[in-house]
C-alpha cells in the first residue's frame, strides 16, 4: 500500500476499506441473540485481528520457553521474540531507546509500578501529586495510597461542562510542593482528548515530571513519547488490538535509572547473597519475575498490524463514526450526551432520561449491540456530571454506520419499554 | 424477545417508577447498606422489628429499574412477616432468581414477577442486592454489603 502511494502520486490514496478491516477480526462477524453484533464497547477492551492471535498461537506451539536464562534453541527464539517486541514497541511509540520500555501487566500495573518506585522516592509529607477530574480509578487510587502513605496531597483540576480540562487552572495548580503530574491523555468516559503537550511544557518549566496514562488514547491515533516529552507513558495491550495481561509503562531511562526496584524476585538481579543484592540494569530491573512472554509477543504483532494500517484512513472514517453517532443520538428524544469536548475521540457517554443505564444495557444486548453500562471505573467523574452511572457506545476503526442504526435502533426499543 | 417481556412486566416497571416503602424510618431498629461497584447501585435499607416481628421495612437509594422494583416487592411483601418468615422467602427467592427455580414461584406471591431475572445471569445481582441488604441489617452488620 505504501508502494502505491510513493510510486502514483496522483492517485488518491485507496478508501478506508472497512469490510476489508472487519475480515481480520473474525469475532466481530458473529450474531447475538440472533442479531449482527454490534461491538461497541472498544474502551474496555478492543477485539484482536487474526494476526495477534496467530503470533501467540505459534509462540507456544513452536518456541515456548522460558526468556533470559537457557542456553537451547527454544529459550534463545523466545528470548529472541519477548525482546523483539520490545523493540517494535520502543519504534512503534518513538521511544529513544528499547530500555525505556517496561512490559507490565496492563496500564493499572504501570501507574502503579510508578507511584510505588518513582513516588515512594520522591514524594513525602505536604508534597502533591497533581490529576485532574477525569482520571480513571486507576490514575486516582495508587496517588491515594501513596498519599495516604506519606502524608501527601492528592491535587486535582477541574474540567467544564463539556469535559473538557481547564488548563489554566491545572497551571495555577503547579507549585513548590508538586512531585508529579499524572493525567490522562484521552478520557475513557468523556472521549476528551487532552493537550498534553501544554501539560508537559507547563510542568516542565516547574521541574516537574509528568505521567500520561494512554490506555484509551493509542487505539485512536498514533503517539510519539518523545514529541510529547512526556516522562511516562502507560497503556495497556489489550486496548490496542493485543491480548490480555501486557501493558507497557514508557519511561525515560535516567528516570528509571533512578528508580528503586518495586518487586522483588528472579530476572531483577544480577546477583544475590543473603547479604547483598545488585539489581539488574533497566528495564529488567523493574520486571521481576517470568514475564507475559506470549502477551509481549502478541502485543508485537498488534503493533505491527497497526505499522500497516492505513491511520489517516482509519482517523477519518472514526470521524465520520463519531459525528453520525452523535447527530443519531441526539435525535432521541431524553438522551443527554455527556461529554462534549470540541477535541474528541469516538466515545460516546450518555444518559436516558427515566432509565437507568443498567436497563439500557440489557435491552441493547438483546438487539446484539455491546455497550458498557455503569461509572466506568471514574466515580468522581460521574459526582462532577451528576449521575450515578452512563451507558457508553465506545467505537473503533472496525465499527460501521450500520452499527450505529442498530444501537439508535436499540435505544427507540429501551424508549417502548420504559414507556 | 419474550424473555425481554418477562423481564420488564409491567409491575416490575410500574414498582421500578413508583417504588413502595420508598423511604427512611426514623430510629429504626437496624438499617443497612448495600452497593454494586459494578454498575453503581447504592441502597439504604432500613427495619423496625417489634419482637421478631417486621413492623417495617423500607428503603432508600438509586439504581436500575430491577433492582427498585426489588427492593419495593422486597418490602411489600415482608411487612409483618417474622424474621424466619423472611429468611426463608429470601431463601426461595435466591432460588428462583439464582438458580432458575421457577417452582418457587407459586409460593413467593408479587415476587413471582421477577423469576424472568434468571434468564438474565448479569442481572441477578441486581435483583438480589437489596435482599443482602436486608440480611445485612438483620445481622447488625455494619460494613456495606457489596454484590461483587
Amino acid at each position: 500500500m505504501s508502494g502505491a502511494t510513493s510510486t502514483q502520486a496522483v492517485a488518491r490514496p485507496a478508501p478506508f476499506e472497512v469490510e476489508r478491516v472487519r475480515r481480520e477480526f473474525p469475532i466481530l462477524a458473529q450474531r447475538v441473540h440472533g442479531k449482527p453484533l454490534a461491538y461497541l464497547d472498544s474502551a474496555a477492551t478492543s477485539q484482536k485481528p487474526q494476526s495477534v492471535v496467530d503470533a501467540m498461537s505459534r509462540y507456544y506451539l513452536h518456541d515456548n520457553a522460558n526468556v533470559h536464562r537457557g542456553v537451547y534453541q527454544l529459550a534463545e527464539r523466545a528470548t529472541a521474540a519477548y525482546e523483539g517486541a520490545r523493540e517494535r514497541v520502543a519504534r512503534y511509540l518513538g521511544a529513544a531507546d528499547p530500555r525505556e520500555i517496561v512490559f507490565v501487566r496492563g496500564t493499572t500495573e504501570a501507574v502503579n509500578l510508578v507511584a510505588q518506585a518513582f513516588g515512594r522516592q520522591n514524594v513525602g509529607p505536604g508534597d502533591e501529586v497533581l490529576i485532574t477530574g477525569m482520571e480513571h480509578h486507576s490514575n486516582i487510587v495508587p496517588w491515594y495510597m501513596l498519599a495516604q502513605e506519606k502524608g501527601a496531597r492528592l491535587v486535582v483540576a477541574p474540567l467544564d461542562d463539556r469535559g473538557v480540562l481547564e488548563v489554566d487552572e491545572l497551571e495555577r495548580r503547579i507549585g513548590p510542593r508538586t512531585r508529579l503530574v499524572a493525567v490522562t491523555h484521552v478520557s475513557n468516559t468523556l472521549g476528551t482528548v487532552n493537550p498534553v503537550r501544554r501539560i508537559v511544557e507547563a510542568a516542565h518549566a516547574h521541574g516537574v515530571p509528568v505521567l500520561l496514562d494512554g490506555a484509551q488514547a493509542v487505539p485512536h491515533f498514533r503517539v510519539d513519547v518523545r514529541e510529547m516529552g512526556c516522562d511516562f507513558y502507560a497503556f495497556s495491550g489489550h486496548k490496542l488490538f493485543g491480548p490480555t495481561g501486557i501493558g507497557v509503562l514508557y519511561g525515560k531511562a535516567a528516570l528509571l535509572d533512578a528508580m528503586p526496584p518495586w518487586q522483588g524476585g528472579g530476572d531483577m538481579i544480577l546477583s544475590v547473597t543473603f547479604e547483598r543484592v545488585l539489581y539488574n540494569r533497566i528495564p529488567y530491573k523493574l520486571e521481576a519475575g517470568t514475564p507475559d512472554i506470549a502477551g509481549a509477543v502478541g502485543l508485537g504483532a498488534a503493533v505491527d498490524w497497526l505499522q500497516r494500517l492505513d491511520w489517516a484512513g482509519a482517523q477519518a472514517h472514526e470521524r465520520d463514526l463519531l459525528a453520525y453517532a452523535t447527530a443519531r443520538l441526539s435525535e432521541i428524544p431524553g438522551l443527554r450526551i455527556i461529554g462534549t469536548a470540541p477535541d474528541k475521540v469516538s466515545v460516546i457517554s450518555f444518559v436516558l432520561e427515566g432509565v437507568h443505564p443498567h436497563d439500557i444495557g440489557t435491552i441493547l444486548d438483546r438487539e446484539g449491540v455491546a455497550v458498557r453500562v455503569g461509572h466506568h471505573c471514574t466515580q468522581p467523574l460521574m459526582q462532577r456530571f451528576g449521575v450515578p452511572a452512563t451507558a457508553r457506545a465506545s467505537l473503533a476503526f472496525y465499527n460501521t454506520r450500520e452499527e450505529i442504526d442498530a444501537l439508535a435502533t436499540g435505544l427507540g426499543r429501551v424508549r417502548e419499554v420504559f414507556r | 424477545m419474550s424473555e425481554l417481556q418477562d423481564l420488564y412486566q409491567e409491575v416490575i416497571l410500574d414498582h421500578g417508577r413508583n417504588p413502595r416503602n420508598f423511604r427512611r424510618i426514623e430510629k429504626p431498629t437496624a438499617e443497612a447498606e448495600g452497593l454494586n461497584p459494578l454498575c453503581g447501585d447504592h441502597y439504604h435499607v432500613y427495619l423496625r422489628l417489634d419482637g421478631d416481628r417486621i413492623a417495617d421495612v423500607s428503603f432508600e437509594g438509586a439504581g436500575c429499574a430491577i433492582s427498585k422494583a426489588s427492593a419495593s416487592l422486597m418490602t411489600s411483601t415482608l411487612k409483618g412477616k417474622t424474621v424466619a418468615e423472611a429468611k426463608e422467602t429470601f431463601e426461595r427467592f435466591q432460588r428462583m432468581v439464582v438458580e432458575g427455580d421457577r417452582a418457587q414461584a407459586q409460593s413467593l406471591g408479587k415476587l413471582a414477577v421477577l423469576k424472568g431475572v434468571c434468564d438474565f445471569p448479569t442481572r441477578v445481582k441486581c435483583a438480589s442486592l437489596v435482599w443482602h441488604t436486608l440480611q445485612s441489617a438483620l445481622k447488625g452488620e455494619e460494613k456495606p454489603v457489596s454484590t461483587e
